[in-house]
């Protein structure tokens, strides 16, 4: 693909198809759907962190007037034991169907034990207190430190690490509450300190973070007698919800229907099922449909946060600023299953950067709290925080500006990365320099004010992705694909098509079919749908222009190689005087020349284009009360190529204010009975309107070679940096270096009171 | 649950009283619903009472101000008068939860719901407010720092309802305000709140002063001793730095997961101190 | 016993049944099916259910369904005007201040209020009377433009 080639509606801001359906409020997120024979489904939760579930009576539930149906776990089918026990205890069909609901031990509090159906949420919720539970509380685990002791508690008895096969220390395969350990790098970091004439080794803590999507879990699950499942589901992928359901309950994937509603945010949060399996339970046994909805408190204590960590980070370098060296530890929590990102932050923490020495240990750790789900490139933010506090203070050692460090060490086409592979082309080095030439990087700052810079990685990926292209008569094009929208994905597979056909944008309407009416697709996520199912849309569309020039040589009689099409045209080459066959007429002549036209594809997509972000970030800091306001804020990042630009703007300044809040305010509270303190927006402080200023935003494109359009993924890497770019900000505003998130003003103002002490 | 109006105070007490413990009075509903919803409190009966008169209306007469309990915040805001006379006491209200919020909740809702960091009340207490309460004996005025009792608890009987508060004549020279901390800009709890009312001579001498703190103890706290730091004074570093001592001194924190002992006390200082300096600037206006 | 209301809604006049304790939000979505006001948080946290009551924005799940007996509701539903959009609406569209969508509801309905009551406000007085509507995908910045810039349509000033 050349880089000088012009686009006509890649690289455009049209209006995203769904728009007017979004502000109109026609359009139908997970809780706005209603059957006439609806029931309202609701889910009964531990109030203990660890226990034994000794009985659950629902007599007295299930005689309440208005009560349809009561289940527990014993309404799911016990399948995956076996499969758990001959791997360590790890399965993860076992775990998602223990997470549902309780088996036996409830295992974090707000942990699903039991759920009702009834004709009205009210008699659901009053069910549910007439539901008998006997526990045998059992101590529980709440941190890495306590999880990892030898004398821990265990929360699951049968697990034993893995990935630790003639490691040091873990001979004997006892059970143990750190579910597996993971290691890469290549070359000896011993040997890379030596060739250091700086080390700095730093050890960073970071809390439980929610996603903090504003739409709460929602589902409708309908079944017939015959064994047919709808489910109308918001997620971030109705395939996952499908082949999910249908494991847990093992019902033949072809009887069960996922029909996709619009998602009100994910951010990975949505790639797993909570509801789904227990609505169709419920559905069954009343033998009507079932709506069931999380309330917020159960969306903070029973969906999937993100949860703590603990890293370890020591990194040498010249007197001139090459790193020779990097080595790191890492603990993840990964709640009550593991599963943590782990690998992910192993993976991301050196990423950015060339290093001949270099290794990344993992551990992730079990712990009594939610299990985790992915939040927006899993593992990567609490990474680059550990590296990019370090770098700043390597550069202040060395003193050498910021930027100028991480150019003599950028990644670039050919470096060895730290987790395996070469890079091919990348622009790490492109987005440093943008930022660097940024006005705002050398902009004056007041007193109290100071500025930090940052970079962050994410690999983005390719999986798997279905899409048809239909050509209508009156030569529109329908669009199928399988990914929800969570963020104008529309908008850019219609741009895509249209810069295939040469037909304007209005000419494609751009479907997202349920899991019965297209081919198998991967989750809305991993920063994939704009690249992977991009290319399945561009695969189709090719498809059919193939179709159509045999058409048109078809019409005019002549071999197929000499039809070209350009423009929205069929054209003859060489023949300039031929009148060319456009798509509509195409279109309208397709019965007669052989039939209706359409086209798919269905890959897995390979060439996936790793990118790099770099944040500039300024803050001013109240000297009497440890107060920190963002001030300013840009956000530049390599996009390959920016298909509709406003959108990939947009994930820059979400994920940068995610970052914010997660580098401010946000964290989850438990109390000593591992108990959320504040499973709400109240107290689980998201940034607010009010708390960031405007999120400049510069694109670069180092277009990826293997993409039809350059695309790389954009929506994750706009959440690596920001952490560290607040926290050196602020170390730049006080000079004290803060290596525990959140930095809430209590902890800032301890930390200012240190510095004046020291 | 059964849900009824009042229009007049009597009828509100009438039916207070006759739906005994589980009955509750509904201004706002911005703190009621909220905890109906997380099942905190399951009322039997809940009374509007936004159709009484006394409680909707603001009243300016010879110079005092009386503000009806069911007055919402963006009411008291668009109010002209009220804003020019008691700023504190307005920005105060307005600092509660959202604009939506501000669309509801009452100043007889967040004094009655008690919280310690309840934003309106330590400038009421700066202000030297007084509420009408009405029960079955008939009426009694209580000084609004004695209507807090603790966390979540008032001096109301069960079948009592605040229907106005007062705001007295402010002297020539006088000015207030009211600051917060909180970690965001907006929507949070006050971790530390503070309210400062005082009076100025012509030439910058304090002559009347009253200190609130606010989220630093079980209740909402007068502090004279900080009043007393600037009385007699002019407002020069040494005096504000004796106030923000006291303040500091007076605060009687708890550590939860809003802030720290350590933190609260600091803040409570410094806000004290910025407040009166927010209220002498507006005194000498 | 449910009790029953008569209201306007939108513009429409409306009868239903309630529940005494069912909020304004439920009556809406679940009695009413008009389920463009959305529920994010159902504690008046997140601002998504945001309406206006006889013109005073508020959250729709911090009134109760009976209290709306005789008042005129408004949600996003009725911003449209006989299928014109509202400038707000054209520029969130335009200027792609909507990624997921699901607070876009209420943002609109709280912009619109706003702007009703301030038609040139700066870009300070957008972000504190908009910090009641929680927005987790785009980091604010094309709302607040969207507004400001709505706000010069109405004003008739956009080039």
């Amino acid at each position: 693909m050349s880089e000088e080639k012009k686009f006509r509606w890649v690289g455009t801001r049209p209006i995203r198809p769904d728009g007017i359906d979004k502000v109109t409020g026609r359009a139908n997120y997970g809780a706005d759907f209603a059957l006439p024979d609806m029931l309202w489904g609701k889910v009964l939760r531990s109030p203990h962190a660890h226990a034994r579930i000794q009985s659950i009576d629902l007599k007295r539930a299930k005689a309440l007037a208005g009560v349809h149906a009561v289940m527990t776990a014993e309404d799911l089918p016990d399948l995956f034991a076996e499969a758990a026990k001959s791997n360590g205890g790890h399965d993860s069909s076992n775990d998602l169907a223990h997470n549902v609901m309780a088996r036996g031990r409830v295992l974090y509090h707000g942990h699903a034990i039991a759920a009702v159906a009834a004709t009205s949420s009210a008699i659901a919720s009053q069910a549910l207190e007439l539901i008998d539970v006997e526990y045998e509380p059992l101590p529980h685990v709440l941190d890495i430190a306590s999880a990892i002791a030898s004398d821990a508690t265990l929360i699951h008895e049968d697990r034993v690490t893995q990935g630790v096969e003639g490691i040091e220390g873990f001979e004997g395969a006892e059970p143990s509450n750190i579910a597996n350990r993971v290691q890469l790098g290549h070359g000896d970091p011993a040997e890379g300190f030596d060739l250091a004439d700086e080390v700095i080794e730093r050890e960073f803590t970071t809390r439980p973070i929610h996603q903090g999507y504003i739409e709460p879990h929602a589902c409708l699950a309908q079944t017939t007698p015959d064994g047919r499942v709808t489910l109308w589901s918001s997620s971030q992928g109705h395939f996952m919800v499908r082949d999910y359901t249908a494991k847990l309950l093992d019902i033949d994937l072809s009887l069960v229907k996922v029909i996709p509603a619009e998602i009100g945010g994910g951010f990975g949060g949505k790639t797993t099922v909570y509801l789904e399996p227990l609505a169709v339970v419920l559905s069954r046994k009343s033998g009507r449909s079932v709506k069931m909805v999380m309330s917020r408190e159960e969306v903070f204590r029973a969906s999937g946060p993100t949860l703590g960590t603990r890293i370890k980070l020591k990194l040498g370098a010249t007197r001139e600023g090459v790193f020779t060296g990097g080595e790191a530890t890492l603990h993840y929590e990964g709640g009550a299953f593991g599963g943590s990102s782990v690998m992910a932050g192993c993976m991301t923490i050196f990423a950015p950067y060339a290093f001949p020495h270099v290794r990344s240990t993992g551990y992730d750790v079990m712990v009594n709290k939610p299990k985790g789900a992915a939040y927006r490139a899993p593992g990567a933010p609490m990474a680059a925080f550990a590296l990019e506090t370090v770098i700043d203070e390597m550069a202040e050692r060395l003193e050498i500006d910021p930027v100028d460090l991480r150019l003599r060490n950028a990644a670039k086409e050919g470096t060895l990365a730290s987790f395996g592979p070469r890079y091919r082309r990348v622009g790490c080095v492109e987005t440093l320099e943008a930022l660097r030439d940024h006005p705002h990087y050398s902009a004056p700052l007041g007193p109290h004010q100071g500025r930090g810079i940052a970079v962050g990685f994410w690999f983005n990926a390719g999986l798997q992705s279905s899409a048809g292209v239909n050509l209508n008569p009156d030569g529109t094009v329908t669009v199928l694909s399988g990914n929800p929208d969570i963020g104008g994905s529309r908008a850019s597979l219609a741009l895509m098509t249209a810069e295939e056909f040469g037909i304007e944008y209005e000419r494609v309407e751009v479907v997202i079919a349920d899991t019965q009416s297209i081919g198998f697709t991967d989750v809305t996520g991993g920063s994939r749908v704009t690249f992977a199912t991009g290319m399945a849309v561009i695969e189709a569309a090719a498809d059919v222009r193939r179709q159509l020039c045999e058409r048109a040589a078809a019409v005019w009689e002549v071999d197929a190689e000499r039809v070209v099409w350009e423009d929205g045209e069929a054209r003859l080459k060489g023949e300039s005087d031929r009148a060319p066959l456009t798509l509509a007429e195409l279109a309208q002549n397709a019965g007669r020349t052989g039939g209706p036209i359409s086209g798919r594809a269905a890959l897995t997509a390979r060439g996936v284009g790793m990118a790099f972000g770099a944040h500039i970030c300024d803050v001013e800091v109240d000297p009497e009360t440890g107060r920190v306001e963002v001030i300013r804020y840009t956000a530049v990042q390599d996009a390959g190529r920016a298909i509709h630009p406003s959108y990939v703007e947009g994930q820059m300044q979400g994920g940068a204010v995610q970052g914010i809040g997660w580098a401010l305010n946000e964290e989850y509270v438990f109390d000593s009975d591992g108990k959320l303190e504040n499973p709400g927006f109240l107290d689980y402080r998201i940034p607010v309107a009010s708390d960031v200023p405007m999120i400049d935003t510069v694109i670069v494109e180092v277009p990826n070679p293997k993409h039809p359009y350059g695309v790389r993924g954009v929506g994750e890497v706009p959440i690596v940096a920001p952490i560290p770019a607040v926290v050196n900000a602020v170390y730049a505003a006080t000079g004290v270096r803060f290596r525990d998130l959140p930095l809430s003003p209590p902890k800032v103002l301890v930390g200012l009171d240190g510095k004046s002490a020291a | 649950m059964q849900y009824v109006m009042a229009t007049t105070v009597e009828e509100a007490v009438a039916l207070l009283t006759e739906g005994g413990v589980d009955a509750f009075p509904l201004a706002g509903g911005t703190d009621l619903l909220a905890q109906m919803r997380v099942g905190r409190i399951k009322p039997a009966r809940v009374i509007d009472l936004k159709k009484i008169p006394e409680l909707r209306e603001i009243v300016e007469a010879e110079g005092e101000y009386q503000i009806g309990a069911a007055v919402s915040g963006a009411e008291l805001g668009e109010h002209v008068g009220l804003r020019a006379r008691w700023p504190g006491v307005v920005e105060a209200m307005e600092l509660i939860g959202s604009t939506q919020i501000q669309g509801r909740a009452s100043l007889g809702g967040n004094l009655c719901n008690a919280s310690p960091a309840a934003d309106s009340v330590p400038a009421l207490i700066a202000a030297g407010a007084v509420c009408s309460l009405v029960g079955p004996e008939g009426r009694r005025e209580i000084a609004v720092e004695e209507i807090i009792t603790g966390p979540g608890r008032t001096c109301l009987a069960r079948n009592e309802i605040v229907a106005h508060v007062r705001l007295p004549r402010p002297k020539p020279g006088s000015g207030d305000a009211y600051l917060r901390l909180i970690p965001r800009s907006e929507m949070d709890i006050a971790v530390v709140g503070a309210g400062v009312a005082l009076t100025l001579d012509p030439d910058g001498t304090c002559t009347a002063c009253r200190v609130a703190l606010g989220a630093v103890a079980p209740t909402p706290l007068a502090v004279p001793e900080a009043a007393a730091a600037l009385v007699g004074r002019r407002l020069d570093e040494a005096a504000l730095a004796e106030l923000e001592a006291a303040a500091r001194a007076a605060a009687r924190p708890i550590d939860d997961m809003r802030g720290t002992i350590v933190y609260r006390v600091r803040v409570a200082g410094v806000l004290a101190k910025r407040a009166a300096i927010i209220a002498a600037q507006r005194a000498g206006e | 016993m449910k009790r029953h209301i008569t209201a306007t809604i939108d513009g429409e006049a409306r009868e239903f049944l309630c529940d005494e304790d069912q909020t304004l939000l439920d009556a809406l979505r679940d009695v009413l099916f008009k389920t463009g006001t959305k529920e994010g948080c159902g504690t008046g946290d997140c601002g998504a259910c945001s309406v206006t009551v006889d013109g005073r924005l508020v959250c729709a799940c911090l009134v109760l369904a009976a209290e709306v007996e005789g008042a005129r509701v408004e949600t996003v539903e009725g911003i449209a005007q006989e299928g014109e959009l509202h400038p707000l609406q054209r520029r969130f569209l335009e200027q792609a201040a909507l990624q997921c969508g699901i607070c876009t509801p209420g943002f609109l309905v709280a912009a619109k209020s706003l702007l009703e009551k301030n038609p040139d406000p700066s870009e300070k007085e957008v972000r504190f009377w908009l910090a009641g509507n929680l927005c987790r995908c785009t980091g604010y910045d094309k709302i607040i433009r969207s507004v400001l810039d709505a706000a010069a349509d109405l004003r008739g000033e956009s080039g």
